[in-house]
């Protein structure tokens, strides 16, 4: 059980949380103007990296915030957290899309 | 009179009292300090267990909880029943009981061990090439048989009557393993000022200085006793330090997540009062440090499983910690240099001892000073059969040299002990469940620990060492990094001078090599499966050499054991067979647990009411005194019905369902999400996630909204109405309360985070009332203050606030049967008085109070839906017939883009429809499939489902919701619902609604 550390409320253990799958999917801001293919992309289509992932989580059974954290998935090391709305400091250009 | 294997003296037993303790049936006496195998080895019973495929005769194996053969079957007072638990582990009580296992009629008389001279008709892999037709007899015969023949012990049938605890710790240091090594490490760390757990499997800390180690180590000159009293008077003083025997550590989890498993009341008949019989720990560790040592492995060869075969390692425990002389007539067969020290000391203890050392050239001092003491040594030899029906009797031995020719017997000598050892691996697997590496070391045959994702550590023999002198270093420098990681500054802790033989020199041999015409008997690998060298090479040469597949086809490692002595065993062969190394083959993932943990400790305190919580709304208390009859919706108890004397669960519905049409009805709906939404975006807020349009909602009007994901199906649905410019109250179904604030949450915090929008749950701040029915204004007129109930002061789909029996209240004019109805919100604190008021004031009407089964059939007949019923996450607005709901021109909101898709509007999509069985009494089975030809035989095509089903008294016959592949289009049509018994019905497909299609009533 990893052990996150919630920005809000300091390192907890993972069953206080529910991960949002990855970060950094903005919903378009006129989807009517996607064509079905694009809106599938943004619906549906994940990245699955061997590596570094930044992901979204919620601190459910606690301080009920969402925030962004940084994460190696295959050691699950937890390399950075950083708020919503914000770059992960270990961001890539090809993590920006 | 002593038994007969016991020695007169030595050992940590206390000799001056007896336990005596019974084996299927026969007495036996043993002492305090033994474990149950020390003592049926003490009284010369070799033969315990019978094989889990084969049913051969099994014995003692090893002496500790690595074993794979001695699994016996314990049984308590109080219906305690415990299959499974390894002999060699188990403390021996006064009065325990226990039984073998896996056996029928007998132990020595086991009929299914005629599965041993079958054994060539179940090779490798048996099970998934025989059982595979007919397709019937799976269920039908096979798996009952095998289940019968292939078990382990009997589960429990009487529910546990023992307590079991659940905690949780945090320290700066967990050390797993209480041996040189891991005491060392909690030295330094105690002193260090650190907060330390040690864990130790073993009743007493010590590990190998407690066994063998007590005869071959002197620690600055005294036996390690000594020193380990000190060890533990100074752990135990230490206020930061926490030490915990009979304690495994057993998962090893991210993050330094670790679970221990207590045994805290096992060694007893029962637990004491006030004690739970086993606690279970959930430790997050800052720094892990495994101190788990080193688990002896054997050597395949033909006939390595009779009783009488055993580890070397483990004949030297008995002798030195159990004062028990396994056998007289001893072989030792090894290849390195330990197996002569074990020599050594069964010889002095009495035994005639025969050495087989697999190696050309062992040092020439071991063998000389083994023949000094008139042993015999065979060197550049080899065990190549073994002879004995229940128990070993002869030893097959030959030269390396000749047990390569196909022809020429090997020699035959007599024995009743045959002590084996291939050498001792490193126990990783704790270090492997947290995802270190194993790197492979050809010299020694053995896996070290590599790199860790995060701090656990590896000291001691786990770590390599060959020696107790080698370990303490070890431990002594692996403990300074933790400390010096953890910013203290290491302490000084002088080490005992260590006395002690040198590392034991080995050349790796994993199965006796001989030719193919030899090896007639059967060369085990893997004791607890029944798995032998032939399977893995059958399975090699099937083509599942890869180790993951090598695991499952031959099962072996998958017992109960997890393959602790014959893991590095099947691996080294199965490298060897396929002319690869052991690193190129790599291993199989280690997992959780360790050892087998009981589901009771597991569960923990989680049963019964402490199960879930239990969720209870306002009126709970007056329904109970009715009689009323409950039904578990999601955490909440609500009432399903309430019957009169005599009367059954149809009947009472009829009479509750026919009621609130006719007079009126009150139901208690406060399990109904309810969430507070305020701020000045509250209502562009709310347009973003409905489909409606909450900006051109009045105040103190309502809308029945639906929410839908983005993917364009419907979420969750309720009623949402505007109390104020900014301030908007919303209802959710009673099971997606939790989701949809979440789902409110998300989006607002996500993606709209400069919305100025407060959310508060307040599903248990309200309680809330359905009054419905032709006389719902009449019952609720004498208890309203401050709001006109008049249709046009107070419409259909609108909001007062005022007073009811005196509580402050908000009235919402609202409906779920169809009918003119009322939902009182009065806080929960008053809703019992309220409810008792409201019952009172309706006994005049003729109300009925009803639950939620009459619920669903109303609500049913007016066709409206239940989230989770007629949707299941694959149905849209579009499918439920509810486009009305999705509001124009009010712009993007969730789901919209993708309602847009073509595939939404596909006029084949499964689309809500009522249906009429022909027969009106046939009530449909609900999730039944609907089907266009009865006389179809499967797989037919299917064109929907059947999602609710009642007989309705207000009708006066049956009806049903389905959803219908191109429903819509279908009304008229007849098609046929199958059933569990019986052909498919007729039924003609209707509109969903079936109740006042014009909804007059509900305007009244």
């Amino acid at each position: 059980m990893l052990l996150i550390p919630c920005p809000f409320c300091g390192p907890r253990a993972e069953i206080e949380f529910r991960c949002g799958g990855e970060a950094h999917i903005v919903r378009p801001a006129d989807p009517a103007t996607l064509d079905d293919a694009q809106w599938a992309d943004h619906l549906y289509f994940r990245r699955n990296p061997k590596g570094v992932h930044h992901e979204r989580w919620w601190h459910v059974h606690g301080c009920r915030r969402w925030f962004h954290l940084t994460r190696d998935t295959v050691s699950d090391r937890i390399l950075a957290v950083y708020p919503v709305g914000s770059r992960s400091p270990l961001a890539s250009r090809e993590d920006e899309r | 009179m002593s038994p007969a294997r016991r020695l007169p003296q030595g050992g940590r037993i206390d000799r001056r009292r007896r336990l005596r303790f019974t084996f299927d049936g026969r007495s036996f006496e043993g002492h305090p300090g033994d474990t149950l195998a020390s003592a049926l080895l003490a009284n010369d019973v070799l033969l315990v267990a019978r094989s889990f495929k084969y049913h051969r005769p099994r014995g003692i194996f090893s002496a500790g909880q690595e074993e794979p053969s001695a699994l016996v079957q314990l049984e308590r007072p109080g219906g305690r029943r415990d299959p499974n638990l390894r002999a060699t582990r188990q403390e021996l009580f006064d009065g325990l009981i226990a039984y073998s296992q896996n056996r029928w009629p007998t132990l020595r008389v086991d009929v299914a061990a005629l599965n041993d001279r079958l054994a060539p008709l179940f090779p490798a892999g048996f099970y998934y090439k025989t059982f595979m037709w007919p397709r019937w007899a799976w269920k039908a015969l096979y798996e009952p048989s095998i289940r019968r023949m292939a078990g382990l012990g009997q589960a429990p049938t009487e529910p546990d009557p023992d307590r079991y605890e659940h905690r949780f710790a945090h320290c700066d240091l967990l050390v797993a393993g209480a041996g040189a090594a891991g005491l060392v490490a909690a030295l330094v760390a105690v002193r260090a000022g650190l907060r330390v757990i040690v864990a130790e499997d073993d009743v007493a800390i010590g590990g190998w200085l407690l066994g063998e180690g007590s005869a071959r180590v002197r620690l600055d000159g005294e036996r390690p006793d000594l020193w380990l009293a000190q060890v533990r008077a100074e752990l135990e003083a230490a206020p930061k330090c926490r030490l915990l025997c009979r304690t495994t550590v057993f998962g090893c989890y991210d993050h330094n997540f670790v679970a221990l498993l207590e045994r805290v009341a096992d060694h007893l008949p029962e637990p004491p009062a006030g004690l739970p019989r086993q606690r279970l720990w959930k430790v997050r560790a800052r720094q892990v440090l495994l101190a788990t040592g080193t688990l002896e492995r054997p050597i395949a060869f033909p006939g390595n499983d009779r009783p009488g075969v055993m580890l070397a390692g483990a004949a030297a425990t008995y002798l030195h910690r159990f004062a028990v002389l396994a056998g007289q007539e001893v072989v030792l067969f090894g290849n390195h240099d330990g197996i002569y020290a074990i020599a050594r000391d069964l010889r002095w203890a009495g035994a005639r001892v025969t050495l087989v050392d697999s190696r050309q050239r062992p040092a020439p001092r071991l063998v000389d000073e083994l023949r000094d003491l008139g042993c015999e040594v065979r060197t550049a030899s080899v065990v190549v059969g073994t002879g004995g029906r229940l128990r070993l009797q002869q030893v097959h031995l030959t030269t390396r040299a000749r047990a390569q020719e196909t022809t020429g017997l090997p020699e035959v000598i007599p024995a009743d002990l045959l002590l084996v050892s291939g050498g001792h691996n490193p126990d990783l697997a704790l270090f492997a469940q947290a995802r270190g590496r194993l790197v492979w070391e050809e010299a020694r045959g053995i896996f070290l620990p590599g790199e860790a994702p995060w701090p656990v550590r590896v000291a001691g023999g786990a770590n390599g060492c060959p020696t107790v002198a080698a370990a303490f270093a070890d431990a002594l420098r692996v403990a300074r990094e933790i400390v010096i990681d953890l910013g203290r500054t290491p302490p000084s802790v002088p080490l005992p001078l260590v006395e002690e033989p040198g590392a034991a020199a080995i050349e790796p041999l994993w199965r006796v090599p001989m030719p193919k015409p030899r090896q007639r008997a059967k060369a085990f690998v893997d004791l607890q499966d029944d798995v032998t060298v032939k399977d893995l090479e059958l399975a090699i040469r099937e083509g599942y050499g890869a180790i993951e597949h090598l695991k499952r086809y031959t099962t072996t490692g998958m017992g109960t054991d997890q393959g602790k002595t014959g893991n590095v065993v099947a691996l080294g062969l199965a490298a060897e067979t396929q002319g690869t190394s052991v690193p190129e083959l790599g291993y199989t993932t280690f997992r959780q647990p360790y050892l087998p943990v009981p589901f009771g400790a597991v569960v923990g305190p989680h049963r019964g009411r402490l199960f879930d919580p239990v969720r209870l709304p306002p009126s709970h208390a007056w329904a109970e005194r009715q009689g009323a009859v409950f039904e578990p919706v999601g955490q909440w108890r609500r009432a399903r019905y309430f019957p009169r004397t005599g009367e059954t669960m149809e009947q009472a519905i009829a009479r509750e369902a026919r009621t609130v049409r006719q007079a009126c009805g009150l139901m208690d709906a406060s399990t109904l999400g309810k969430i507070d939404v305020r701020g000045p975006d509250a209502a562009e807020f709310l347009n973003r996630l409905y489909t409606n349009d909450w900006k051109r909602l009045a105040i103190g009007r309502c809308r029945y909204g639906l929410l839908l994901r983005d993917d364009g199906m419907v979420l969750d649905d309720g009623v949402g109405a505007r109390l104020g410019d900014h301030h908007f109250h919303l209802t959710t179904t009673t099971g997606g309360a939790a989701r949809v604030l979440a789902w409110f949450e998300e989006w607002l915090q996500t993606e709209w985070p400069h919305l100025r929008v407060y959310l508060t749950s307040v599903t248990e701040q309200w309680a809330a009332f359905a009054l419905s029915g032709p006389q719902a204004r009449e019952v609720l007129r004498p208890l309203v203050e401050g709001v006109d109930l008049s249709p046009q002061a107070f419409p259909h789909m609108s909001v007062r606030e005022g007073r009811v029996a005196g509580v402050p209240a908000r009235l919402f004019r609202i409906s779920f049967t169809g009918e003119l109805g009322f939902e009182i919100n009065v806080p929960a604190g008053y809703g019992a008085y309220v409810w008792e008021r409201l019952v009172e004031a309706g006994e005049p009407h003729g109300l009925v109070v009803y639950g939620t089964e009459t619920m669903h059939l109303l609500r049913a007949e007016k066709g409206y839906i239940v989230i989770g019923q007629e949707t299941d996450g694959t149905v849209s607005p579009i499918d439920l017939g509810m486009e009305w709901l999705i509001a124009r021109g009010k712009g993007d909101f969730l789901g919209s883009r993708s309602l847009a898709r073509p595939e939404m509007r596909r006029p084949d999509r499964k689309q809500l429809v009522g249906l009429l069985p022909r027969d009106p009494a046939m009530v449909l089975d609900e999730g039944a499939q609907i089907v266009e030809d009865p006389t179809a035989s499967p797989p037919a095509p299917t064109l929907g489902h059947v999602t609710s089903s009642y007989a309705s008294p207000n009708l006066g016959r049956t009806f049903a919701l389905a959803l219908v592949a191109g429903g819509r289009s279908r009304i008229g049509q007849q098609l046929y619902v199958t059933r569990l018994e019986g052909p498919p019905v007729a039924v003609e497909v209707t509109a969903p609604v079936f109740w006042d299609p014009e909804g007059k009533r509900l305007h009244a």
